[in-house]
């Protein structure tokens, strides 16, 4: 589904990704671990299409098509989906209404058409509660005031109401509690189908007891410095990261 | 030194230049070369204005003249009604000042749906409104300032107020080639209560100034002001806001807010928030910002596939409704949010 060969990308002057090549095939979930500055982050701003993030070699494709010559919302449209470390807050602007509007704006895009009020809020309530969220949250603006759980869960209600193919996780675990780490956990589990591959970006691997990859990949340096299953999260808990990022 | 002083008296010297202080950003002497003849009687197509069919009377002004009965804005104690006030400036190249008192006696509640409506161009229009609210009286004024780009416009509100008066505005408006909107107010503390908000939202090379003063001369008063603004092109947005609070005036509690949004790089926002305070124990803030659009913000919205332009449109219409959100009147919030969403800039 996603296919990166040897990309580089710059932020300013700075060379942050050097050479990074990554297969993530439809149904699976792929994990991408390693240390502050590796690229994490920039790896998820360049795959979604984020101003200032300049990509100077490769390629990256969703199903064969160069997702980089796309806008970021043009990107969304064909089912990219970023979970943000920091989700934004949107003063003014009811999560409710800006969800809609996203919604409608993917299915305009694609040529689908507009989603009815009523169907909208039918799906709202059946997937706020099974992130068991409380729906009032919905009619208030976006994120404003929210802690930093319910950020997080309304990260996951987003990406379950858009049902997006490409799902990228940017440290979805940080700022959770082990109760609310388990109610997003599942919400992505939930998610996880044979059409749909996951990206998860994340430091520790606690996460990972919870959403379980299918391989490891250890970020160093601004590329894949090794690959493995499961067991290899576990060893870089034990380890950390220093023998990539001296061999980098 | 007035706008309505100079057409009186035919006579540029009396108009407002960038050497008084309170008109620096808002210079009409170096503006106005020459006085336009004065504004004929004229018949407008005066069907219909901004707010419709709200509330349940009409008060016109056509060229400086009232077509009407001006006793509208006269309510007797315990009297309430909702009345359009509508400024039309229908004579291109022409000018007149209008002056207008605005009473209410006690217990009175008035909803005042003021516009300013600029069918010609190049026209200088001067409206004073003398306003005064008895104990009780409530006041909400919603003003929607429609001139036209090329008509010069100063609007000016004097407000005193009984204890225990309620007056809350609203000022939206989209700039003249020189426009004015200016609010004072005598503020006697003793319960009264006041909130004066306004929006402007500024594209091309138009000008609006939100100019206010609020006198704080007794106890327990209470203020709270929220404006902002969002400028493009080569729009300039001036937001002059003074609180003062006289000695003896304790237990006032004042805010004020302004918060603007530049769009280009020549757009222009200079702004002054003054609170004065000469007593001891009041509980007083202010907050003055001026910056662009969010970028996170606006790559956040795109992510979720909204496009830049729709988001752009959408943040800014955000960042203005917190004040659309505080009017009172339903019928008015929802013609100003209709006014925000078509004035949409940039």
């Amino acid at each position: 589904m996603l296919s990166i060969k040897n990309l580089h990308a710059r932020v300013e002057a700075a060379e942050i990704l050097k050479g990074l090549s990554l297969e993530l095939p439809a149904g699976e979930v792929h994990a991408i671990m390693g240390p502050n500055g590796a690229g994490k982050s920039t790896l998820s701003y360049v795959l979604t299409g984020r101003q200032g993030y300049e990509v100077t070699d490769g390629t990256a494709t969703l199903d064969g098509e160069d997702l980089l010559s796309l806008e970021a919302n043009e990107r969304a449209a064909r089912g990219v989906f970023l979970s943000f470390q920091y989700p934004l807050e949107i003063p003014g602007v009811p999560a409710m209404t800006f969800l809609r509007t996203a919604m409608n704006a993917q299915h305009k895009a694609r040529g689908e058409p507009e989603v009815s009020a009523t169907e909208f809020l039918k799906r709202a309530r059946e997937v706020a509660g099974q992130l068991k969220m409380d729906f009032d949250m919905l009619k208030r603006p976006l994120n404003v005031g929210f802690s930093g759980g319910e950020k997080k869960r309304m990260e996951i209600f987003q990406m379950a109401m858009l049902s997006p193919r490409l799902l990228i996780l940017d440290e979805t675990d940080s700022g959770l509690d082990i109760d609310a780490l388990k109610i997003v956990a599942d919400g992505v589990n939930a998610l996880r189908s044979p059409d749909r591959a996951m990206l998860v970006i994340t430091h520790y691997q606690r996460l990972l007891d919870y959403i379980r990859p299918d391989k490891v990949h250890v970020l160093a340096a601004g590329r894949i410095a090794a690959t493995g299953g499961p067991e290899l999260a576990h060893e870089l808990e034990r380890e950390g990261y220093d023998k990539y990022a001296r061999a980098a | 030194m007035t706008l309505s002083l100079a057409l009186e008296a035919r006579d540029l010297s009396q108009l407002p230049s960038r050497r008084d202080e309170d008109w620096r950003w808002t210079d009409l002497r170096g503006l106005i070369r020459e006085l336009p003849a004065p504004s004929p009687e004229a018949t407008a197509d005066v069907s219909a204005g901004p707010f419709g069919t709200e509330g349940e009377a009409e008060l016109l002004v056509v060229n400086g003249r009232v077509c009407g009965d001006a006793g509208l804005l006269v309510l007797r104690e315990g009297e309430a009604r909702v009345v359009r006030l509508r400024f039309v400036s229908a004579t291109a190249a022409t000018g007149h000042g209008v002056k207008l008192a605005v009473s209410l006696a006690p217990g009175a509640h008035l909803t005042l749906l003021e516009s300013y409506e600029g069918q010609a161009p190049d026209y200088l229009v001067d409206a004073a409104l003398n306003v005064r609210l008895e104990t009780g009286a409530r006041l909400e004024r919603v003003v929607l300032a429609g001139d036209h780009a090329e008509g010069v416009s100063v609007s000016t509100a004097s407000v005193s107020l009984a204890p225990g008066a309620d007056f809350a505005q609203t000022v939206l408006t989209d700039g003249a080639r020189r426009q004015r909107l200016e609010t004072r107010v005598e503020h006697p503390g003793e319960s009264a209560v006041v909130r004066m908000d306004g929006a402007y939202l500024i594209a091309d090379r138009r000008h609006a100034d939100l100019t206010t003063a609020v006198n704080h001369s007794g106890t327990d008063g209470t203020t709270d002001q929220l404006v902002k603004g969002v400028v493009a092109d080569q729009g300039r947005g001036v937001f002059q806001g003074r609180i003062t609070v006289s000695p003896g005036a304790d237990r006032t509690d004042a805010r004020m807010g302004h918060h603007a949004l530049l769009l280009s790089d020549r757009a222009e926002v200079n702004a002054k928030p003054e609170l004065l305070i000469f007593a001891d124990d009041v509980a007083c803030a202010h907050g003055n910002t001026v910056g662009a659009l969010d970028e996170d913000a606006l790559f956040y919205a795109q992510q979720r596939g909204i496009p830049e332009a729709e988001a752009r449109a959408m943040l800014t219409e955000a960042f203005i409704g917190e004040v659309i959100d505080r009017i009172v009147h339903n019928g008015a919030r929802e013609v100003a949010r209709a006014w925000a969403a078509k004035r949409r800039v940039g």
